[in-house]
């Protein structure tokens, strides 16, 4: 019996249904805040490692428990809203960025079936979610009535906006590739799918540029270095989220960093293979998928937080010259050459008359 | 279930599509505009069309109403300037709109589809075994592919129109070429020159 089956069984169809998911969303959405903290923990070692600092040891066991005492500090602390703020603006923005952040995990397949929703254009909804993101940004930079929230809130959104584009477009290639939008179809296509034993778009020569380009638009889109101007400490104070304090703020910073991990399982699962063991060999597949996955996932996290240690901020117009200009055309002439390659190669499933 | 979803979903759109038009503040306008934008796609999941339901988010709300609400929270709108206009224009508004209200009237008892207009015999559903996707990707660039097309040039030319308007070339102002930048070599760039006491270098 399947576990929603269960819940349907003890509780009746409706309540049962509604019980059953309510768990699983639950499970996943609080392993996610965990990452999230641990996430922040690795993000501020590896950068101090980088530097030859030493990193949060104070409290806790080599300092594992920093985030947790500093999210109960941001918890104990006071909410301001400012006055000139228009104030329901100002209090849904954190949330809906906050909320969207975790939503979008709904998709992501951990393992083989282990998926909450298993949606036929999951890799839509996750361009959709993740395009709404922008709104949590631009609302608190304008609610926040201040030229620094405003100002932050604008490069923002027009870098968002901006690197959609070539993002939308190397999920084209790689959905014609897989032939389908469904994330769990996408991860089983890429079994031994180069030279009958790699498993993993990245490897396929096809394919790999496309991967690079997805981790820089990656960076991109969660604001991280090189393209964080939205917080840009030195010019914008911190942004959009200047005017924000305690929970609300924990909210944005939270939402941030759901959203990073969420694109360091994606990549993944786009680019790496998910929950499939890198070579397509018998023994490896003992090693059970969300193990990989996990692995997986923690390798690209420390990819990002290499990236920020170690390269300086962009300035605003080279940030739009390397979307526009750069990262557009090349995505755009790429999904021509993919489609191309499929064709000639008679990849494309048989199209009813 | 699905008639609770249903109910939720186009009050919700009917609400914020009144919002839209009576908010105060044009920022809340949009806001309530986006809002609307979702439930529709909230409508779209409900008839089982989850592609044109995930577009309308992606395009519309994810693309669109961001310019939108880029545009009016840069403007600066004076309200009582603008309360005096709706007054003026009160009644010409209203002659207007009763126009349409009654063309659509006209339309909805009056109008017998496929009279006079040659329609294609309405498509099934997907064959079994295609997904709702496939199933218009399809459709789209096989049996409505000239339509499709020239959708797709009244979008081009509509952006030609845009750009030629607001395209001027600036003069007198100092423009990065980083292809240049990368050009350079030490052996163009550089130089090394004795500096004699008391006299400096000549460059």
């Amino acid at each position: 019996m399947t576990y929603t089956g269960w819940f349907i069984e003890q509780f009746g169809q409706g309540l049962g249904w509604f019980l059953a998911n309510l768990t699983l969303i639950l499970a996943i959405a609080f392993p996610v805040m965990v990452g999230v903290a641990v996430a922040v923990y690795a993000d501020r070692k590896i950068w101090a490692a980088m530097q030859m600092r030493r990193g949060p040891n104070v409290v806790g066991p080599f300092g594992i428990l920093q985030t947790f005492a500093d999210a109960a500090k941001l918890f104990l602390k006071e909410t301001i809203i400012p006055t000139g703020a228009s104030t329901g603006v100002f209090l849904l923005a954190p949330m809906i960025s906050f909320t969207l952040a975790l939503v979008v995990w709904a998709v992501m397949p951990f393992d083989a079936g282990l998926v909450l929703a298993d949606l036929n254009v999951g890799l839509l909804y996750i361009f959709a979610v993740s395009s709404m993101g922008v709104y949590g940004i631009i609302m608190s930079g304008w609610a926040s009535n201040s030229k620094y929230a405003f100002l932050g809130g604008l490069r923002s959104a027009a870098q968002m906006v901006s690197y959609e584009v070539s993002m939308g477009f190397i999920l084209v290639a790689v959905m014609m590739y897989a032939q389908s939008l469904n994330l769990s179809d996408i991860v089983m296509s890429q079994k031994a799918n180069v030279l009958g034993i790699l498993n993993g778009n990245i490897f396929n020569p096809l394919l790999f540029p496309m991967a690079i380009i997805f981790f820089i638009t990656a960076l991109a889109e969660t604001n991280r270095p090189p393209f964080d101007l939205p917080e840009a400490e030195a010019e914008l104070v911190a942004g959009y989220q200047v005017e924000y304090s305690s929970m609300s703020f924990a909210l944005f910073f939270l939402g941030e960093y759901a959203n990073i991990l969420f694109m360091c399982a994606l990549i993944p699962t786009l680019f790496l293979g998910g929950w499939l063991p890198p070579l397509d060999w018998a023994p490896l597949y003992l090693i059970p998928g969300f193990v990989w996955f996990l692995a997986k996932m923690a390798f690209m996290f420390f990819v990002f937080a290499w990236v920020k240690a170690t390269v300086p901020r962009y300035r605003y117009d080279q940030l739009m010259r390397l979307g526009w200009k750069v990262f557009l055309p090349l995505s755009l002439f790429w999904v021509v050459v993919v489609s191309g390659w499929l064709m000639f190669t008679g990849h494309f499933a048989a199209v009813p008359a | 279930m699905a008639a609770f979803a249903f109910y939720l979903f186009s009050g919700l759109l009917l609400t914020s599509g009144l919002m839209v038009i009576t908010a105060k503040n044009p920022v809340h306008s949009v806001l309530w505009l986006i809002l609307a934008f979702f439930n529709a796609a909230g409508l779209f999941i409900l008839l089982g069309a989850e592609f044109l339901a995930m577009l309308l988010v992606i395009v519309y709300v994810g693309a669109v109403a961001v310019l939108f609400l880029f545009v009016v929270m840069m403007l600066d709108i004076d309200f009582k300037a603008l309360k005096r206009g709706t007054m003026q224009n009160l009644p010409l508004g209203l002659a207007v709109s009763g126009v349409i209200l009654a063309e659509l009237l006209l339309i909805g008892t009056g109008w017998q589809p496929g009279q006079g207009v040659i329609v294609h015999e309405a498509l099934a559903g997907p064959p079994v075994g295609m997904s709702n996707t496939q199933w218009i990707g399809s459709q789209l660039y096989t049996r409505y592919v000239f339509v499709f097309s020239m959708a797709g040039l009244l979008l081009l030319a509509a952006m030609i129109g845009a750009i030629v308007l607001t395209h001027r070339r600036r003069v007198g102002i100092k423009k990065q070429d980083i292809a240049v930048q990368n050009a350079r070599t030490p052996a163009g760039t550089l130089g090394i020159g004795k500096a004699g006491l008391g006299q400096g270098v000549d460059l």
